[in-house]
C-alpha cells in the first residue's frame, strides 16, 4: 500500500546572504545522490519559475537560491497553513566538479541539478633525462 | 494561568456567571489548541497533508497549495456542497542502480484531504491551476453568499 504523505513544515534558512526584499527564505527539501559520473541534487521549490532562479557553484560550494512571486495584493487570508517565501541553501561538495558541463531543469517547482565529475587524469609517464 | 481583574460585576465581585464565562474561554482556548491552531494560525507540526492557504475577496475564494513535483494529471479535485476534495498522489522517480545518496529529504505518497468551505460557492465555475507545483483554485461565491450594498435613503 502506498504510504500516505505526512505534513512537513518549512524550515527557515538560517543565513540566506544578501535579500534585496523583505521575505521569509525558506530550505528547500532535497535529494542528492551520488553516481561514478557525479553528483544529482533534486531539490523542491514550488513557485519558483526559470526566473526566479539562481544557482552558482564557486569555491566547491554550490548556492541554489529560488524566488517566489509576491502573493496578490486585495485578498484577506481567512486561514494560512503554511508561509510563503523564497528557497535557499548551500552545499559543500568535496567533488571535483566539471563546472562547464553542468546541466539544470526545472519542472513543476522541482529543480534537478546535474553535476558531471571531473575527468579523473591519466596518469602520465614521465621520462627523466640522465645527461 | 490568566490573571483576573477585580472588577465588581453587577451582583458583586465574584459571581458563578463570572466563573462561567472564565470557563467557556478556556475551554474555547483548549478547542483551539486541540486543532491544531491558535488564532487562526496552524501551529507547527499538526495538519493534514497537503497544508492550505484560503484567502477571499468580494467575489470569490481562493485556496493555494504547495505540491512540488505534481501536475494537473496527478490531482483530483472535487467541490460538493460546501466541501472540497483533493485527492492524489506524489511520485518520486527512482534514481537507478549504483546510487549512493548523500540526502534523502523529499517523500513520496498519497493524500486525500477534504476541507470545508465556509462560504457557498458556485460548483460550477471553480477553476482550478497548477503551475510551478503551486495549486491554485478560485471558488466564485454563490451570489447569495456575496456582500450587497444597500443605497441608504436619506
Amino acid at each position: 500500500m502506498t504510504k500516505e504523505m505526512q505534513v512537513v513544515d518549512k524550515v527557515a534558512a538560517e543565513t540566506a546572504g544578501e535579500q534585496t526584499r523583505e521575505a521569509p527564505v525558506f530550505t528547500p527539501r532535497v535529494d542528492i545522490y551520488e553516481t561514478d559520473e557525479g553528483l544529482t541534487v533534486l531539490a523542491d521549490m514550488p513557485g519558483v519559475d526559470k526566473e526566479g532562479l539562481t544557482i552558482d557553484l564557486k569555491d566547491y560550494t554550490l548556492t541554489l537560491r529560488g524566488a517566489v512571486k509576491a502573493p496578490v495584493e486585495g485578498r484577506n487570508s481567512m486561514y494560512r497553513e503554511y508561509e510563503v517565501g523564497d528557497f535557499f541553501r548551500q552545499f559543500s561538495l568535496s567533488e571535483v566538479i566539471d563546472q562547464a558541463k553542468i546541466t539544470a531543469s526545472l519542472k513543476d517547482g522541482v529543480l534537478t541539478v546535474v553535476l558531471p565529475k571531473v575527468e579523473p587524469v591519466k596518469p602520465r609517464t614521465i621520462e627523466v633525462k640522465v645527461n | 494561568m490568566a490573571i483576573l481583574r477585580w472588577t465588581p460585576g453587577p451582583y458583586g465581585f465574584r459571581t458563578p456567571w463570572r466563573e462561567l464565562d472564565r470557563f467557556r474561554n478556556q475551554m474555547s482556548g483548549l478547542l483551539d489548541s486541540l486543532s491544531g491552531y491558535t488564532e487562526g494560525v496552524r501551529r507547527p507540526g499538526v495538519g493534514v497533508f497537503p497544508l492550505l492557504n484560503m484567502e477571499e475577496d468580494a467575489e470569490n475564494l481562493y485556496l493555494t497549495a504547495e505540491l512540488p513535483g505534481l501536475s494537473g494529471q496527478d490531482l483530483e479535485l472535487s467541490v460538493e456542497g460546501d466541501s472540497l476534495t483533493l485527492r492524489g498522489e506524489r511520485k518520486i522517480p527512482e534514481a537507478g542502480e549504483k546510487v549512493n545518496y548523500h540526502r534523502r529529504e523529499r517523500e513520496a505518497g498519497v493524500f486525500r484531504r477534504v476541507v470545508a468551505l465556509p462560504v457557498k460557492v458556485d460548483a460550477e465555475k471553480v477553476e482550478a491551476e497548477m503551475k510551478n507545483g503551486i495549486l491554485r483554485v478560485t471558488l466564485p461565491k454563490a451570489p447569495e453568499a456575496k456582500p450587497k450594498q444597500i443605497a441608504v435613503r436619506s
